[in-house]
């Protein structure tokens, strides 16, 4: 395990040093704070991500679906566009960031209790059932957001456009004040109580005869999923399989039910894959724009692998 | 003392079970049986709290389940499901050391460790504590989830089926095991049974339910009778006596 940890962590700074310093040419100040700031972003991002799948695995007790894949993030856009529908494209705009972020915030945490925090808390721990949840969210919310999209005035549309285009390597940076302390925060609770979710993934039963309050530990789990996926959305817009193939990879190498290690290496992992990776794709190879579709491929791999070898055994 | 006044409990609109009044009296073996679908595992799950009461009233010790905190229950009653799947990889020696979490929420000390030795050694498990649980056979994991009760270490314990899977080796061993947690212990002990024979040998009580209410309660000896069995399994059954302890003759 401590050797696991030091080649994580060892891949980890390479990977920032490599971020910082590859193809840098010219005024070091200028670079320093331009890629610091990005840096910045996607460690949030890939922090928030890690955390956020972890908990939800655990409370859905399965290691397959992810916030994405049951339709999170598709709710947290089709929030922001039904908010640019209803207060005009102008006041949507005239809006400070964080107060409309705090906004979607509230309303996603709000949403998302409502329709997931019910289905997990009636005991729904049927993987396929779940699944087929997710993809009809999923394509519901969607199809709601295309709807708004089309009735919203043209002009209008195009103060949307920032959120929803944003991506990897276009990070959305004018929000990094309010979600540094937020992820930060999240992160806090969630490994704070990394004893109660080693309980808690062994389901409900288990865990409310075991003394959790269930119920109480289920909505803070969903509280911080929420959170996090909301943030990882706002800079860098939907991502599907990105979280499943940290956790896989972070389930493959501790091995462990135990939280803390599998936090710690999750959050290292995404930060080699998402940082490393955009080091690769932008600075070496040139190709900015391929490292979310190069990602999105390969956990949609282990996807397909992880749904496969669940239904041969 | 186990008190169940007046529980009734519908899934949708079918009564499940009607008007349940039980009082079960600390130490010694209740052997809890009756036929399939009678209720026996809904009433485990409403004794610990893992469905929400619907009306009546339960408590153990005077405490009432609906106002005591969750994490006090988990440290007086102990339950082993009918069918619990564990869907993480779990080693066993780890699962057996879940059942220490209400006393040490996650910081275990050496004591925690010395009662899940305790616990493996009991079932005989030290020789595959470091499988996983996915890898077991069905009665091996069997034995890891009792062992998981046994090692919470709680005054009441609630046992459903715990019998599934266990070659007759492991069976009567568990029984013995039992009955010196009652003996020995001062445990109270509450176990759903579908082998009648078994809870004539070492239960002190016996309670029937059929059809979600009570179809008897009393001593042992005094139950095992023809006339009590064949109503309540509304087949014909001997009863003979062998070496003065009273058996079913139910195979035939
Ligand atoms: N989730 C559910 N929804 C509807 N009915 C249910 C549900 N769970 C159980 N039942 C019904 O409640 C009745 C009692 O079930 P229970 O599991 O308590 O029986 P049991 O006495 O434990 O039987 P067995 O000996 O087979 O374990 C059965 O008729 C069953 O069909
Ligand atoms: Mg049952």
């Amino acid at each position: 395990m401590a050797r696991t940890f030091c080649i994580l962590g060892l891949c980890t700074l390479l990977s920032i040093t490599a971020f910082m310093v590859l193809g840098a040419r010219g005024n070091w100040d200028f670079i320093l704070v331009f890629r610091g700031t990005k840096l910045v972003a996607l460690v949030l991002v890939a922090t928030a991500i890690a955390v956020a799948t972890i908990v939800f695995q655990t409370l859905t007790s399965n290691r397959i679906l992810t916030p994405s894949i049951m339709g999170f993030d598709a709710l947290y856009i089709l929030l922001q566009t039904a908010l640019v529908f209803i207060l005009g494209g102008f006041g949507f705009a005239s809006l400070a960031p964080e107060l409309k972020f705090a906004l979607e915030l509230c309303l996603l945490s709000a949403a998302s209790l409502a329709l997931f925090g019910s289905l997990i808390g009636q005991g729904m721990h049927d993987l396929f059932r779940m699944l087929l949840v997710g993809v009809v969210f999923g394509v519901l919310f969607r199809s709601l957001t295309g709807l708004l999209q089309r009735m919203i005035d043209p002009n209008e549309f195009s103060v949307l456009q920032g959120s929803l285009f944003a991506s990897f390597n276009k990070v959305d940076t004018t929000l990094i004040a309010l979600a540094t302390p937020l992820v930060l925060a999240c992160c806090a609770l969630a490994w704070h109580k990394r004893n109660v979710w080693d309980v808690m993934a062994l389901g409900r039963e288990q865990a409310i005869s075991l003394g959790l309050n269930y119920k109480r530990e289920l909505m803070v789990g969903l509280a911080l999923v929420t959170a996090l996926i909301a943030t990882s959305t706002a800079l860098v817009g939907p991502v599907a399989f990105f979280g499943l193939l940290v956790s896989a990879i972070s389930y493959e190498v501790t091995k462990t039910h135990h939280h803390g290690p599998i936090f710690l290496s999750s959050i290292l992992i995404s930060i080699i894959v998402l940082v490393g990776g955009q080091a690769i794709f932008e600075r070496v190879l040139g190709l900015g724009a391929t490292l979310s579709i190069v990602v999105e491929f390969l956990g949609g791999l282990v996807f397909l692998f992880l749904i496969l070898r669940r239904v041969r055994v | 003392m186990i008190e169940i006044e007046n529980v009734t409990f519908h899934h949708g609109k079918s009564p499940i079970l009607k008007d349940v009044s039980l009082t079960i009296k600390r130490g010694g073996i209740t052997a809890l049986i009756g036929p399939n679908g009678a209720g026996k595992s809904t009433l485990f799950a409403l004794m610990a709290r893992l469905l929400p009461l619907q009306s009546g009233k339960i408590s153990f010790d005077a405490m009432d389940i609906r106002q005591t905190p969750s994490r006090e229950l988990a440290k007086k009653l102990a339950i082993l499901r009918q069918d619990t799947h564990v869907a993480s990889r779990i080693t066993v020696q780890d699962m057996v050391g879940f059942g220490r979490f209400p006393h040490h929420q996650g910081r275990a000390t050496s004591l925690d460790h010395d009662k899940v030795q305790a616990a493996l050694n009991v079932f005989d498990l030290a020789d595959i504590a470091e499988r996983f649980i996915d890898e077991l056979s069905g009665g091996q994991r069997q034995r890891v989830l009792v062992a998981m009760a046994y090692a919470q270490d709680t005054e009441y314990l609630l046992l459903d089926e715990p019998l599934n899977n266990l070659d007759m080796h492991f069976a009567r061993n568990l029984m013995h095991q039992l009955r010196d947690l009652a003996d020995n212990h001062g445990k109270t002990i509450v176990v759903v049974l579908h082998e009648i024979n078994y809870a004539a040998a070492h239960a002190d009580t016996i309670i029937a339910l059929k059809n979600g209410e009570v179809a008897a309660h009393s001593r042992t000896d005094e139950f095992m009778t023809e006339e009590a069995i064949s109503r309540i399994y509304d087949m014909s059954v001997k009863v003979k006596a062998v070496d003065g302890l009273k058996m079913a003759l139910h195979h035939v």
